[in-house]
């Protein structure tokens, strides 16, 4: 069974007025159990869209989405996917700990249970020694892993990321970059996976869908086939500018096409 | 990666506080001395400047000697009687404190429940907003009579309305508004990115409102509070003057006052007991505030 189905999915905002947008069309996407799967794209394109119709956020205007065989609806009540945003939306006003409880805390976790769970990804995380510091009192670095962990908190098979690094320099990021993968090894999430920049898509993924604006659709799906475990060798590794160059060829086409900027390149 | 904020050490926290409270004592001594100075100087009957009678009379009747106010707290309130005038001021102080409070409370849950019910259903923002504004234009001193006639026909289940409650309902009446308002900015206030993270939760409206909006909300009530405190204050003293209710400082500078051309620096005991009352008032809300903002950046608290 895949992870995600999307069939001929569409959404159309403010059908019908005068500043009617067709963010995305005839989207067709199906992604495995335990793929790492990038959006890539100019401003526009949708797939920040994609993502919040992904997560039950927004509502399709047609076609449908299944999550782990499940309506996306039902998968979001059932707290079926984790979401990460590029700004960490941490409370201020709750520890790191008490924040990666929130989402046991709604679903009704005694509290021995959830604090057992919450220092449990701090661990994951490697912050286990601020599990009584404010979110102000951390770094962009390691808010953002404090989001993460909340995120895994439920141990949700999938894991919807929108920009989760975008805020960070660029050796947080690879850092970031890093953790993130060996996470993913050891939870066997899914993930799809919204970002700006091409080495970082290529870096994470087994697949990089490339998309297009006006209207938002996927114009290509570049495989990254890049052998092995990956480390910050696979940064220098043939396989990765290999992957690398097909994305700047696909996002390419579409920039000749649309005029449009947006794409980090590098 | 793992530096973090340092919080700064204990005492110099302290250092600032007891630097405010010398700058307080210190302004305190500045206006009697102002006050001094002027009566000292300033002419007895008045002044003109450029034609426009603009000085004040300087003479013992319009500006006793602040001595003469401090001593006259030693004095017996009445001829023969007992009582020293600071312990009339400090009852009446204590009486009017407690409608305050009260008033203070009923201001403040209704503030916030509007600022709910506002914050759920556009279409009650747009209905209520406005008549909260008109609310605030209604002279108190117009509703207080009103207020009082109508407390004294309630009786509910055998629970007659006492007539102090009339004093508190108009200080909650005064109290109410910048809660609601300001828990309505506050409610409102948190980021989609938030709102949607919740959603992705799937929770509901209620967790929403209690895990994700009211903490929100409190740097926006925190300073409402500091305004409805006062607010209940003024509301209570003007209520308790205008209906003759007995025991309060309200009705203490009334009859103070009263006594004005053969005792003036007498009124000033009461005027200084109700500016006591609203800094009791204010420090109680402070109180509050740093209960509050306690585990808040510290750049956010004002």
């Amino acid at each position: 069974m895949s992870a995600v189905e999307i069939r001929n999915l569409g959404k159309i905002f403010n059908a019908g007025s005068s500043n009617q947008v067709d963010a995305l069309v005839d989207i067709d996407l199906s992604i495995a159990s335990g793929e790492f799967v990038s959006l890539i794209g100019p401003s526009g394109c949708g797939k920040s869209t994609l993502l919040r119709l992904v997560a039950n956020l927004l509502e399709p205007t047609s076609g449908d989405i299944a999550v782990n065989g499940k309506s996306a609806k039902q998968a979001r009540l059932d707290q079926d996917y984790g979401m990460a945003f590029q700004q960490s939306g941490l409370f201020d006003w709750r520890t790191v700990v008490k924040n990666i409880e929130l989402p046991l805390e709604l679903k009704g976790w005694d509290k021995a249970k959830r604090r057992e769970r919450a220092l449990e990804m701090l661990e994951l995380v490697k912050l286990a020694d601020f599990a009584e510091h404010f979110p102000w009192q951390l770094s962009g670095g390691m808010q953002q892993r404090v989001a993460i962990a909340r995120a895994l908190a439920v141990h949700p098979q999938l894991l919807l990321m929108d920009e989760p690094f975008g805020a960070l320099d660029e050796m947080t990021r690879e850092h970031m970059q890093g953790e993130l993968l060996s996470i993913c090894r050891r939870t066997g999430s899914t993930v799809i996976f919204v970002t700006h920049s091409i080495p970082e898509a290529v870096y994470l993924s087994n697949r990089v869908v490339v998309m297009s604006p006006r209207p938002g659709r996927i114009t290509k799906i570049v495989d990254v086939t890049i052998e092995g475990e990956r480390t910050d060798a696979t940064r220098d590794n043939a396989a990765f500018f290999a992957g690398i160059t097909a994305v700047r060829e696909a996002l390419r086409g579409v920039e000749m096409s649309a005029h449009v900027r947006g794409i980090e390149d590098r | 990666m793992t530096a973090t904020v340092t919080t700064p050490p204990r005492n110099s926290a302290l250092k600032r506080r007891v630097r405010r409270v010398v700058l307080f004592v210190v302004s305190l001594l500045l206006v009697a001395v102002v006050w001094e100075v002027y009566k000292a100087i300033g002419p007895a009957d008045g002044g003109k400047i450029f034609g426009w009678k603009l000085l004040p009379r300087s003479n013992d009747n319009a500006m006793p000697h602040i001595w003469e106010m401090l001593s006259r707290y030693a004095d017996p309130e009445l001829r023969g009687s007992s009582r020293e005038i600071w312990r009339v001021v400090l009852a009446g102080a204590w009486f009017s404190f407690r409608l305050a409070l009260v008033g203070f409370v009923l201001g403040t849950v209704l503030g916030l429940l509007l600022a709910v019910l506002m914050a759920r259903f556009k279409v009650a923002e747009r209905g209520i907003l406005p008549y909260l504004v008109v609310s605030q234009t209604v002279p108190l001193i117009a509703l207080a009579p009103l207020v009082v006639s109508w407390g004294g026909k309630l009786e509910i289940f055998g629970w007659e309305w006492p007539r102090w409650l009339s004093a508190s309902v108009l200080g909650g009446f005064l109290a109410f508004f910048p809660v609601a308002v300001g828990g309505l900015r506050g409610l409102t206030s948190p980021p989609a990115a938030s709102v949607e993270l919740m959603n992705s939760y799937a929770a509901s409206w209620t967790q929403t409102l209690f895990k994700l909006r009211f903490p929100s909300a409190v740097p926006f009530i925190v300073p409402a509070l500091k305004l409805a405190a006062s607010s209940a204050v003024i509301g209570v003293v003007v209520a308790e003057i205008s209906t003759g209710l007995k025991g309060g400082i309200g009705r203490l500078i009334i009859e103070y006052a009263r006594e004005a051309t053969s005792d003036p620096a007498k009124v000033f005991t009461a005027v200084f007991g109700a500016a006591l009352l609203g800094l009791a008032m204010s420090g109680f809300v402070t109180l509050a505030d740093i209960y509050m903002m306690r585990n808040r950046p510290k750049e956010a608290t004002t």
